[in-house]
């Protein structure tokens, strides 16, 4: 039996030659993403913003989007937005916080449902959520804590493990993802909330696996290697890593899109911001990760423990068994 | 590589049995499940999102406690003040205010001055570890005494309160009987209620949304209705509104300050009709010196009104036709069976020491939730499964070993979640895809380590041995911060976020022990067995 083999044997890429053009386009894409939230803006969700939002489902044809504006309008909670799931028939229906004390929220998710229900009597209305502003500004604040937590958390172990340069590589790199999957955020109009937190902190966990792998491997490279040239060996590093990456990044599309095509819709979101950030990851394993590492000089003495360099350094030379060598 | 020790093998083996064991609970029906022993019957539960029901978060108005506390301590003050041995013994007090927080009064004759600070002194408590006490008393103006609430006490009320509303609160969901609600304090001033299977969160939130301060007082008779309409009454009653819908056009009743039985004094509550005009109503029975107390008031008042008075508002302001003895009595109202069902519930349960507000409601129906599992239960299995073709085709027999020990990690996980009464929610669902991918992710670095070992040259057994240690360094570190990212979204995070951190972590374990050490193990009977010179993968 011949196995599939997604990536060919020995594969010799000059990735770093494109380094100058795939930093510039990072740099380009971050100060989009971060324009594009800036002036669009995320459309958040009641988790963010409090106010109420009902989840209809239609039992017959879904009457036209302008139609349920109108006569949710005509409720009294002010415009609502309306948002359509992956079926055609249900729509998410939100209003805005009203003012007033902070149980005003929950009065105006009744008065909400009770209207929907007046307007299209053969609707189910599925889930109601109503968030006070008080709460809301309290998911936000944690929302953000652990999202910042997690990034330097993981950026600090990093550089416990390797070394500095290895640990900016790494805050780098994740700034860039959830940059841009805010960007996506901005773009999509995607309703962002609690479990699009959960997305990014997801995100963040995989792109620290892929970011692991391929700095493992220039470590090993580093310690092996003592007189290679830092960028033909890490253009080495990427090479050899480059299977897996491929492999591991053709899985996660995989099981991701399965479930983008045929999960509930509640999820939808959830796993739209995860579809990109495992497709960014990928790109970021190969082109992105590695340049910061040259410009921050990242050598062979990175990794001779400091107290005995003279005496085993000198012992380590190349490998002469390694047929592999660029 | 060859030597896999067979305590090992049987260690390993024991894991992954137990975990079938303990997964197989939670996919059984309820009623198989009951029939199983007890060690059995732990099975992951479904959180609301899946299940359906109703999340409340309800937060208590301290403002609202802090006057309660306040004019609590102003009764205290003025029995301490009256002495226990007869007008003897009282201390004469003027110009009593509760302005701003404190009270405040004067102390007529200086002389009893330290009598006085000394009666308030053992009326307070301590608060805290400090030895604080709960009120601090000053000396002002040399006649004036100022309590004020100190940090400790005030915060030791709150605690005291939240203490006792979580458990009112717990009878009163109880009391709906309803499968499984969890009720539990949060933060300083919240408490979580968490009712799986409720279709309509109406019903819950005027059950918990009460106060249910139930008093029975008089009514002011000589009050003239014009001057009451200006706002003046006379000295001891106060103007009382009506609650909505009540009062057939009165909009408040002029009523006694005094209150003649108050809702502690009840033993019981019911929902009943109303003989005449078949209403429904709340029947209550006193305990006995309630009852003692309304024979006697009653007796004496006959052909005055008295008033039931809920939350602050007057319910109905019945006369008394004749002496009410026996100690029972109907509230009416305009009530529904539910409503009235709903009272009769707060009454029995006591009185909220704290108004509570619903700050976050969050409500899915069980259809919802069922097609959301059906749904996700489809696209995991669909998704599983072709992330389990991927690598049968790339990697051949270590793809076999990979994908059972795939399977494996999700007993695994199944059991471990129930052992802990772990929660799934729909993130849940998200996260335990993510550790599938972790996993899948630990094989691949295996395996493409050993096929990069092969291509170097090295032997079969030296490159499996090096593909399996040399890749569980970043497979180690990668799951290290997985950990790390998981742990800081557990404590910072909130709801959705927590649950899905907790299958995360979890799932991360059982992933590194099934794609790595589960692995190892079929691989190194397998070379043993065969002992192959050359492998296709």
């Amino acid at each position: 039996m011949r196995l599939l083999k997604l990536v060919p044997d020995d594969t010799n890429i000059d990735f770093l030659r494109w380094r100058k053009l795939a930093s510039f386009m990072s740099f380009f894409l971050v100060a989009v993403s971060i324009a594009l939230v800036a002036t669009k803006g995320l459309n958040l969700g009641v988790d963010f913003v409090g106010g109420q939002s009902v989840r209809v489902e239609f039992t017959q044809t879904m009457p036209p989007i302008d139609e349920i504006r109108e006569k949710v309008g005509n409720i009294g909670l002010g415009e609502a937005t309306i948002q359509q799931f992956g079926s055609d028939k249900a729509v998410s229906i939100r209003t805005a916080l009203p003012e007033g004390d902070k149980s005003a929220a929950e009065r105006a998710g009744q008065q909400l449902v009770s209207g929907i229900q007046k307007a299209f009597p053969t609707a189910k209305t599925g889930s109601v959520e109503t968030v006070s502003g008080k709460v809301s500004g309290e998911l936000i604040r944690t929302g953000a804590i652990s999202l910042g937590l997690a990034i330097i958390g993981i950026s600090i172990y990093i550089w416990l493990r390797f070394e500095w340069q290895f640990g900016v590589g790494a805050l780098g790199r994740l700034f860039h993802e959830v940059s841009l999957t805010f960007g996506l955020f901005a773009v999509t109009q995607m309703q962002f909330d609690l479990n699009s937190v959960a997305a990014l902190l997801t995100i963040v966990g995989y792109s620290l696996n892929d970011t692991i792998v391929v700095y493992d491997r220039i470590r090993e490279n580093l310690k092996k290697y003592r007189k290679m040239e830092i960028v033909p060996l890490l253009n080495l590093s990427i090479n050899e890593t480059l299977s897996r990456t491929v492999m591991t990044t053709v899985a996660m599309l995989l099981a991701l899109g399965m479930l983008l095509a045929f999960g509930p819709d509640v999820i939808f979101g959830f796993t739209a911001a995860m579809l990109f950030g495992v497709f960014i990851g990928g790109y970021s394993s190969v082109l992105m990760s590695t340049p910061v590492l040259v410009w921050l000089k990242v050598g062979p003495d990175s990794f001779i423990p400091r107290t005995s360099a003279g005496m085993e350094g000198g012992e380590r030379v190349q490998r002469k068994d390694d047929g592999a060598v660029v | 590589m060859l030597d896999f020790p067979r305590w090992k093998t049987i260690g390993i083996s024991i894991i992954l049995m137990l975990g079938i064991v303990f997964s197989i609970p939670s996919f059984l029906p309820e009623k198989t499940l009951n029939s199983l022993p007890s060690f059995l019957q732990a099975k992951v539960n479904l959180g609301l999102d899946l299940a359906g029901g109703s999340h409340l978060l309800l937060e208590a108005d301290i403002a609202d406690l802090r006057k309660t506390q306040l004019s609590n301590m102003e009764k205290t003050v003025r029995t301490a003040m009256r002495g226990e041995s007869g007008p003897a013994d009282d201390i004469a007090i003027g110009e009593l205010s509760n302005a701003g927080g404190k009270i405040s009064f004067l102390v007529r004759d200086q002389a009893q001055l330290d009598d006085a600070r000394e009666r308030l002194f053992s009326e307070t408590q301590g608060a805290g570890l400090t030895g604080q006490r709960d009120w601090s008393i000053d000396v002002v103006d040399t006649t004036r005494i100022v309590m004020t609430p100190t940090r400790a006490g005030q915060a030791q009320a709150v605690a005291n309160a939240m203490d006792t509303a979580r458990d009112i609160i717990d009878k009163r969901v109880n009391a709906l009987g309803t499968r499984e609600p969890t009720i539990i304090r949060q933060g300083t001033d919240r408490v979580v209620v968490q009712v799986p299977g409720l279709q309509d969160p109406g019903a819950l939130k005027e059950l918990i949304g009460k106060t249910a301060r139930l008093e029975f007082r008089m009514v002011d008779a000589n009050a003239d209705p014009q001057e009451a309409a200006a706002g003046r009454v006379p000295v001891g009653s106060e103007i009382v509104p009506y609650a909505e819908g009540e009062g057939s056009g009165a909009a408040f009743e002029v009523l006694r300050r005094q209150v003649m039985i108050s809702g502690e004094q009840l033993i019981d509550a019911k929902q009943s009709y109303d003989q005449q005009n078949n209403q429904p109503v709340v029947s209550i029975r006193f305990d006995a010196g309630g009852s003692n107390t309304f024979a006697k008031v009653t007796a004496q008042s006959v052909g005055k009104r008295f008033a039931m008075v809920l939350d602050g508002k007057v319910l109905s302001a019945p006369s008394i036709n004749e002496p009410i003895l026996g100690g029972s009595a109907q509230i009416s109202g305009s009530f529904s069976v539910a409503s009235a069902n709903a009272l009769a519930i707060s009454l029995r349960s006591g009185a909220l020491p704290v108004k509570m507000t619903v700050v976050e409601e969050r409500t899915v129906t069980p259809e919802l939730g069922k097609d959301s599992i059906r749904k996700g239960a489809i696209a995991g299995i669909i998704a599983t499964v072709s992330v389990l073709v991927l690598m049968l085709v790339v990697y051949g027999r270590f793809g076999v070993y990979a994908c059972v020990a795939l399977v494996f990690n999700v007993f695994l996980i199944i059991a471990v979640m129930a052992a802990f009464n772990a929660t799934l929610t729909l993130p849940g669902i998200a996260g335990f895809v993510l550790t599938i991918g972790a996993a899948v992710d630990a094989n691949v670095l295996i395996n493409e380590r050993i096929r990069e070992e092969l291509k170097r040259g090295r032997k079969v057994f030296q490159a499996v041995e090096l593909g399996y240690s040399e890749a569980s360094r970043a497979i180690f570190d990668a799951n290290v911060t997985n950990v790390i990212a998981a742990a800081l979204m557990f404590w910072f995070g909130s709801g959705p976020i927590k649950g899905f951190a907790v299958v995360l972590t979890i799932g991360i374990v059982t992933s590194v022990f099934t794609a790595v050490t589960v692995t190892r193990m079929f691989v190194a009977h397998w070379l043993r067995r065969a002992r192959p010179t050359s492998i296709n993968i």
